[in-house]
């Protein structure tokens, strides 16, 4: 079977003051090949759990991840991830850093070469490549490190707030430029967001999850990243259903809020 | 006494230095941006060091370093009043039998190192006789005016005034080169008068220091020259600090790495951390003696725990996102440690490499202050032993200059090979 299946699984630690959290509970999910979901919930409900499990960075307590028919018991570079930031080598260059993965397998240096030239091209740093990575701005560096995942060639791309602490304007040039690369490389991806708007914009599948235990509250199937494409993001969230589906995830979140601060007061 | 006036002068210069440079000569040039920042106090990015302060700070403390030391740097009007020099005289009245006769006495002060012998006099008439003497600048002595008298004081004879002054035993009067007291046996002790300046014992000038300076470069100092002797001490710092850097930075990392090395290392290295190096020098000594051996394991340790620290330090200070992020590209462990962790620790290490480079350089000099056959510390010791202050300073200025030389060199290999520190 290809794709990614994500099949009961559940998370449970014990924290040192002897107390357990149940961070996730039953989450099932099937990803077909080049599915883009996006997955959005209130903080506390589990996402980058869920995400650092499918990762390999961390073992489910319960449950299984099957990609491709193997189960994942680590990380591995057929699944890349793409952080908020901090994540780029500070000591090498915009080059060495996309072409880190590469060389990590030996890859011959023209091989590597050609596609870290690619990829620089399809992110528009060829003029930064010599740079280093702490010269960039921070919109900049999110895209060496799309470049720098794209150029592993992974099957499944994890973005974990990719675009989190980015300005107004850098994150609408950086949706278009992830919906482009999404549709131009076929990958699949999971991304994880706090922005209801990136999700709808970038979601062709959005999870909202909710919190204590994490589990997955609703489902859509959205058309809006088929329309963003190639187009102007101001155009589709003009779209006549893009307003009301953004109004109710919004209300749906804001209901999640209110019931955990219910329960803290309520604790309190 | 005079330490207030060394205090008052270097603080008019301080306040008029300041005052002239920022008040009149910057108000007038300035036009830069922090000087158009009306808040100022406060806003630590407005100071910056005056770099004319700087130097007229220097500048001042050889200043008043020459003016204490009568340095020939200066003119002599701007010298600290100087110590007596030159021919003194004085009358002193003795009496005896009822009768009184005045005698002078001259006393030639000679400049330290340039004994003259008592200038001949003329005895003069009455009982009593004109006397001489001669007297190092600085000093005072006693001078027996009886012994060549015709009454000596044995006989009855009593000085009973100086200069027409009346004097008894115990006091004192002022003439115009100094001060006469009449000991408590009635002899006249004649003390030129000291000026403000420093005994070159204590203080020398500042060219004397130079013109040492030279001396000790072409005879050397102790059998060994002054190249030796600081290469001795340089040789060592680096020895010790190498063994220390190729023993500590692996252990700092197994630390930063493995919860068993952490848990059985953590409590040595917390415990020898504090323990200063100094404290270490007797066990060492009689571990190892005083020859070189001895020296460079205790540099060695010195070194050792700054770097096992600091190494642990840069591995822990790794951010999991890169280590993650490296696995997610495929790279292994060793790959990992390789490309991430060891240039992630990098900068730290630099630090802690600048600091214990301090710490040995201070050590090197006190462990070969206690007991060395050569080095820049055992210089200056051997040095004060025999009272050659000059050599101090020399050797105290030569060994700021190394531990500053030896800081600026880290601070630049810093820059150079890990540009990235700080920028993450």
């Amino acid at each position: 079977m290809t794709g990614l299946s994500i099949e009961n699984l559940s998370m449970r630690f014990e924290l040192p003051d002897g107390s357990a959290v149940q961070a996730l509970k039953n989450v099932s999910l099937h990803l077909k090949e080049g599915e883009l979901m996006s997955v959005l919930g209130p903080s506390g409900c589990g996402k980058t759990t869920l995400l650092n499990i499918v990762a390999g960075f961390l073992a489910p307590t319960e449950g299984k991840l099957v990609m491709n028919g193997h189960t994942i018991s680590g990380p591995d570079a057929e699944r890349g991830m793409v952080f908020q930031k901090g994540a780029l080598f500070e000591w090498m260059s915009v080059r060495e850093n996309v072409g880190f993965g590469p060389s990590m397998k030996g890859m011959p240096k023209s091989e590597k070469d050609e596609i870290v030239n690619h990829l620089l091209d399809v992110v528009g740093l060829q003029d930064f490549k010599e740079k280093a990575v702490y010269e960039l701005s921070g919109g900049m560096q999110q895209r060496v490190a799309l470049a720098r995942c794209l150029a592993n060639d992974p099957d499944v791309i994890l973005m974990d707030e990719p675009l989190g602490a980015l300005d107004a304007l850098t994150r609408e040039k950086m949706q278009s430029l992830v919906l482009k690369l999404w549709k131009e490389t076929g990958k699949t991806i999971i991304l994880i967001t706090h922005s209801v708007e990136e999700a709808l914009l970038l979601g062709e599948r959005l999870v909202v999850m909710a919190p204590r235990p994490g589990r997955i509250h609703k489902e859509y199937r959205l058309p809006f990243a088929e329309l963003g494409v190639g187009a102007d993001l101001r155009e589709v969230k003009k779209h006549p259903d893009f307003g009301p589906k953004r109004e109710e995830i919004l209300s749906m979140i804001w209901d999640m809020e209110e019931e955990i601060m219910g329960r803290t007061e309520n604790a309190a | 006494m005079t330490g207030f006036f060394v205090l008052a002068i270097y603080v008019g210069i301080f306040v008029g230095a300041y005052l002239i440079v920022t008040k009149v000569i910057q108000r007038a040039t300035l036009r830069d941006y922090t000087s158009l920042k009306t808040v100022t106090f406060g806003d630590e990015s407005a100071v910056r060091p005056n770099r004319a302060a700087g130097i007229i700070s220097i500048f001042t403390i050889f200043f008043i370093w020459g003016m204490f030391t009568g340095s020939s740097l200066l003119p002599r009007f701007l010298h600290a009043p100087a110590p007596f020099v030159g021919t003194a005289e004085f009358t002193y009245t003795a009496e005896a039998n009822g009768q009184r006769d005045d005698a002078t006495v001259t006393v030639v002060v000679y400049p330290r190192d340039e004994k003259v012998d008592a200038p001949e006099v003329d005895p003069g008439d009455g009982f009593a006789k004109n006397d001489s003497e001669a007297m190092a600048q600085w000093r005072s002595g006693l001078i027996r005016v009886d012994a060549n008298d015709e009454i000596s004081k044995s006989d009855g004879a009593e000085v009973v005034a100086i200069n027409g002054q009346p004097i008894t035993r115990g006091g004192t009067v002022k003439i115009d080169s100094g001060t006469v007291t009449l000991s408590d046996k009635g002899t006249p002790n004649y003390a030129p008068s000291r000026g403000w300046q420093m005994e070159p014992l204590y203080l020398p000038p500042p060219e004397e220091v130079w013109t040492r300076t030279i001396r000790v470069l072409d005879e050397g100092f102790r059998n060994f020259t002054l190249w030796e002797h600081l290469g001795y001490s340089l040789f060592r710092v680096v020895v010790g600090f190498l063994i220390g850097a190729l023993v500590g930075i692996p252990l700092g990392y197994a630390m930063g790495l493995s919860n068993w090395f952490r848990g059985w290392f953590d409590p040595i290295v917390e415990f020898m951390r504090p323990v200063p190096p100094l404290a270490l020098i007797p066990l060492v000594i009689i571990w190892f003696g005083i020859g070189e051996a001895g020296k460079i394991i205790l540099l060695f340790l010195a070194a050792l725990w700054i770097m096992a620290i600091a190494a642990r330090s840069g591995v822990s200070g790794v951010a999991i996102s890169k280590v993650h992020a490296a696995y997610s590209l495929g790279a292994s462990k060793w790959q990992i440690m390789r490309y991430v962790i060891i240039p992630n620790s990098l900068p730290e290490i630099f630090t802690g490499a600048r600091v214990a480079m301090g710490v040995c350089w201070g050590t090197v000099v006190a462990a070969e202050l206690v007991a060395a056959e050569q080095g820049a510390g055992m210089m200056i010791m051997v040095a004060s032993r025999f009272q050659n202050t000059d050599i101090v300073i020399l050797g105290i200025i030569l060994i700021g200059v190394i531990g500053f030389g030896i800081d600026m060199l880290m601070r630049w290999a810093e820059r150079v090979l890990v540009p990235w520190k700080g920028r993450s």
